[in-house]
C-alpha cells in the first residue's frame, strides 16, 4: 500500500498501548519513515481526517465514543484494535460487573448525574475490526508486524495456539508445579509467554484461542486441586465484557464452565 | 487584539488523555477559564471492591500506562501496610531503583517528545527527526535505557509483572545489573549534550507563587517513601493525608479537584524540587544551576527543567543503588516476604512522575478490599493550572490570539498532565466572539 497514512486514536484506557508505540525506541525512526502519521494526539499536534489505517486503543464507554469510532470506521480502510481494552473491553469491564450506576455513585456520590458513562464494550461490538493486536499492554513488535504486513500486502501472522507452546519453548517449568494458577493452556500466544517467564501466571490478556481445549484446562485444574472458580477471577480481569454483554447471560466463564 | 475573546482548545495535544481548555475574555477581563476534562471515567475505586490482596496492584497499574510502576508501588505499599507484610531491604532498594527509571522514562518522554517541539516551533517530535537527529537519538537512547532498566527489574516497561506484594516474583541477574550500570555510566555525555540544547531554549517568563506539595524524608530525594510536606509549612505522615488534602467533584471535569492550605496547589517535579532541593546529588544541583533553576521556583514552565534535573539525579542515584544492591548480594531468600491475609487499613503514598499519588485501602477480615480511595497527581494539579492561567492571561492579553493559545497550551503541557490517570486529554479552540 505504499506509504500509508496512519491515525492513532485513544478511547477509554490508560494510554499504555500508545506508549508502547513510542517505546519502539530502536524501530521508531524507521517506522516514522515507512508510514505517515497523520493523527496521534498523545504525541503530535497536527491532525487530519485523511488516513488509511486506524490504530484504535481503549474501550467504548460513552455515547460520544460510539459516534467517534463509527466516524473512524467510515474513513479508514483498515481498523486495527490495539490492546485488551479495544479488543475485549479489557479491564474496564470490571466496572460493568460492579454495576455502572453503583460505580458512579461510589466514585462521584450525589454528583453522579454529571457523569455520562455507558456500559463498557469492546470496539468490535460497534464496528467491524480488521486486525487485532492483543494484550495488556500489546506486544509492540506485533503492532509493527501488522503494519509491515499491511504495507507489503501479506496477512499478519497472529498465533492461534496457546501460551503454553511459547512457555515450553522458553524452557520454563510449568507454574502449576509451584502452585501458581495460570491461564496459559487456553489463552492465545504471541506474547512470548512474558508473564510465566517472570514467574507470574497468565492473566489471559490476549483472550481465548479460537478453539480452546477447555477439557485439558479442567483436567489441569483437577490435577492440582483447583476449581474453575479459582481461575475465573483471573479470567474476568480481561475477558468478562463480551460474555456479560453478549448472548450467554448466565455464563461468564468463556466456555470454561 | 480584540477586547473580547473566546478560546477553546479541544483537545490539547501532546498530553496524555483528553482535556479541553476554554477561555472567555470580555473587556480584557478573564470572565471564564476552565480546563474541562471529558475523559471517560473508569471507576477503579469500584473495580477494587471485593478483590483479593494480590489483585489491586495488577488492576491499578492499568490506571496509567506511563506511570504504571508508581501505581503498582502505591498499591502494594497500601496492601502491605494493611496486612502487615514486611518486604526486605533488598526489595525496597530494588523498588527504589526501578522507581527512578519510570521517572526517567516519563520525564524524558515529556521533556524531549512532548514539550520540546514547542521550543523548536514544531508540532511534534517527527520533524525533529530530520532537523535535530542528534537530539532525537539522545532522547531515544535515554528513554530506552530507562525502559530497559524497568524491563530488567519489573519484567516489562509498561505494567510491570514482577513487582508484587511482599517483594518480587523474580530477581534480575548480577550480569544484568552490571550491564545496566555500564549503560548508566555511558549516558553522561548524552545528558551533557542535552544540557547544552536546553540552555538555548527560552522558557516563558511567568511566576505565580502557590503551595507546593510532595513527599519528603530526611535521607534522600524522596520518590518512594516519606511524609507529605508542603511549602506552606506543614508536614504530616502519609496516612493522615485527608487531614490536609480535600477532594471535590466539579461539574466541568470527570476528574476531581483538590485543595489543601489554599484554593489550589502544585505537585510534580517542581514541587519535589522546591521541597527537597537539598537532597539532590551535587551533580544534579550543578545542572540545575546551569539552567537557572533555583529553589524555590515559582515559574510553572520550569517544571520541564526540574524534570530534566531529576533525570540527572536518578541516573546518579541508581548507580549508587546498584553498587549497594550488588555489595549486599542479590539473595533469592529475601525476594519474597510472608504474605498474611487479614484486615485493616493501609495507605500507600509515593511520588508518581507527575506528583503525589495516594492509594488508601481498607481490607475486610478475609483479605478482600472493602473500600478504596485513590488520589491522582494530575487531579491535584487541575485547579492550580486554572489559577495559573487566570493569572497569566491578563498579563499577555495584548498579544495575538495564537500567542495566547500557545502560551496556555504550553502551560498545560508544562504540568505534563496525565489525564487518563486522573480520569484522560486536553483539547483547545479559539473563537472570536
Amino acid at each position: 500500500m505504499g506509504k500509508p497514512k496512519i491515525g492513532v486514536f485513544g478511547f477509554t484506557g490508560c494510554g499504555g498501548c500508545q506508549l508502547e508505540i513510542l517505546n519502539l525506541e530502536d524501530q521508531l525512526p524507521d517506522l516514522v519513515n515507512a508510514v505517515e502519521i497523520v493523527n496521534f494526539t498523545e504525541a503530535v499536534t497536527e491532525h487530519s481526517d485523511n488516513y488509511e489505517i486506524a490504530l484504535v486503543e481503549g474501550s467504548i464507554t460513552t455515547r460520544h465514543g460510539i459516534e467517534r469510532i463509527k466516524k473512524i470506521r467510515d474513513i479508514a480502510k483498515i481498523v486495527v484494535a490495539i490492546g485488551s481494552c479495544a479488543v475485549t473491553g479489557g479491564l474496564n469491564c470490571l466496572s460493568n460487573r460492579y454495576g455502572l450506576e453503583k460505580a458512579k455513585e461510589l466514585v462521584y456520590g450525589k454528583k453522579k448525574g454529571w457523569i455520562d458513562s455507558i456500559v463498557v464494550k469492546a470496539v468490535d461490538e460497534y464496528i467491524k475490526v480488521d486486525y487485532y493486536a492483543r494484550g495488556c499492554p500489546p506486544n509492540r513488535f506485533e503492532i509493527v508486524d501488522i503494519i509491515r504486513s499491511l504495507i507489503i500486502g501479506r496477512e499478519p501472522e497472529i498465533p492461534d495456539y496457546p501460551v503454553c507452546v511459547e512457555c515450553k519453548r522458553n524452557g520454563n517449568t510449568c507454574l502449576y508445579e509451584f502452585g501458581i494458577t495460570c491461564l496459559g493452556p487456553v489463552i492465545r500466544a504471541g506474547c512470548n509467554s512474558r508473564c510465566p517467564n517472570s514467574g507470574v501466571g497468565c492473566d489471559g490478556c490476549r483472550g481465548l484461542i479460537d478453539n480452546p481445549n477447555v477439557n485439558a484446562q479442567k483436567d489441569l485444574l483437577g490435577k492440582y486441586g483447583l476449581t474453575v472458580e479459582d481461575i475465573l477471577s483471573r479470567f474476568n480481569f480481561y475477558n468478562s465484557c463480551k460474555n456479560d454483554n453478549g448472548k450467554k447471560k448466565n455464563d461468564n466463564s468463556g466456555g470454561l464452565q | 487584539m480584540a477586547n473580547n475573546i473566546n478560546i477553546e482548545v479541544s483537545p490539547v495535544s501532546r498530553v496524555e488523555g483528553h482535556g479541553d481548555l476554554v477561555i472567555n475574555v470580555r473587556d480584557k477581563k478573564v470572565e471564564e477559564l476552565i480546563f474541562r476534562i471529558p475523559e471517560p471515567p473508569r471507576f477503579f475505586e469500584a473495580m477494587l471492591v471485593g478483590k483479593k490482596c494480590y489483585e489491586p496492584s495488577h488492576i491499578t497499574s492499568r490506571i496509567c500506562g506511563i506511570c504504571s510502576v508508581a501505581h503498582t508501588c502505591a498499591s502494594i505499599k497500601a496492601t502491605e501496610k494493611a496486612l502487615d507484610i514486611k518486604p526486605s531491604e533488598q526489595t525496597i532498594n530494588l523498588r527504589k531503583l526501578v522507581y527512578h527509571h519510570e521517572n526517567v522514562q516519563s520525564n524524558a518522554l515529556h521533556v524531549y517528545f512532548l514539550a520540546a517541539p514547542d521550543f523548536f516551533g514544531v508540532g511534534s517530535v517527527i520533524p525533529l527527526i530530520k532537523t535535530h537527529p542528534e537530539v532525537v537519538n539522545i532522547a531515544l537512547r535515554i528513554k530506552k535505557m530507562a525502559n530497559d532498566m524497568v524491563r530488567i527489574i519489573g519484567g516489562r516497561a509498561v505494567h510491570p509483572l514482577r513487582i508484587v506484594i511482599g517483594g518480587f516474583t523474580m530477581l534480575p541477574s548480577e550480569e544484568e545489573m552490571l550491564e545496566m550500570r555500564r549503560i548508566l555510566k555511558a549516558c553522561y555525555p548524552d545528558l551533557e549534550k542535552s544540557l547544552e540544547v536546553l540552555k538555548t531554549i527560552k522558557i516563558p517568563d511567568f511566576e505565580r507563587e502557590t503551595e507546593y506539595i510532595s513527599i519528603s524524608n530526611e535521607y534522600e530525594y524522596a520518590l518512594y517513601e516519606g511524609n507529605i510536606k508542603s511549602t506552606d509549612g506543614w508536614e504530616i505522615i502519609d496516612q493522615d493525608y485527608s487531614d490536609k488534602i480535600k477532594e471535590k467533584v466539579v461539574k466541568h471535569s470527570t476528574s476531581k479537584h483538590c485543595r489543601a492550605s489554599r484554593d489550589s496547589y502544585m505537585v510534580g517535579a517542581l514541587a519535589r524540587f522546591n521541597n527537597n532541593y537539598e537532597k539532590l546529588t551535587e551533580n544534579a544541583k550543578e545542572y540545575a544551576e546551569e539552567l537557572g533553576l533555583k529553589a524555590p521556583c515559582f515559574n510553572p514552565y520550569m517544571n520541564n527543567i526540574a524534570q530534566f534535573v531529576e533525570i540527572i539525579h536518578s541516573v546518579d542515584d541508581s548507580i549508587r543503588l546498584i553498587d549497594r544492591i550488588l555489595a549486599d548480594g542479590l539473595d533469592e531468600d529475601k525476594m519474597m516476604a510472608d504474605i498474611k491475609t487479614g484486615g485493616g487499613r493501609g495507605v500507600g503514598v509515593v511520588e508518581a512522575p507527575r506528583g503525589l499519588l495516594i492509594h488508601d485501602y481498607i481490607y475486610d477480615g478475609k483479605g478482600r478490599v472493602e473500600k478504596a480511595n485513590l488520589i491522582i497527581p494530575t487531579g491535584m494539579n487541575y485547579a492550580n493550572m486554572e489559577n495559573d492561567m487566570k493569572s497569566l492571561v491578563p498579563k499577555i492579553i495584548d498579544k495575538s490570539e495564537d500567542e495566547i493559545r500557545l502560551a496556555c497550551e504550553m502551560l498545560v503541557r508544562a504540568y505534563d498532565p496525565c489525564i487518563s490517570c486522573s480520569t484522560h486529554f486536553l483539547n483547545v479552540k479559539l473563537i472570536n466572539r
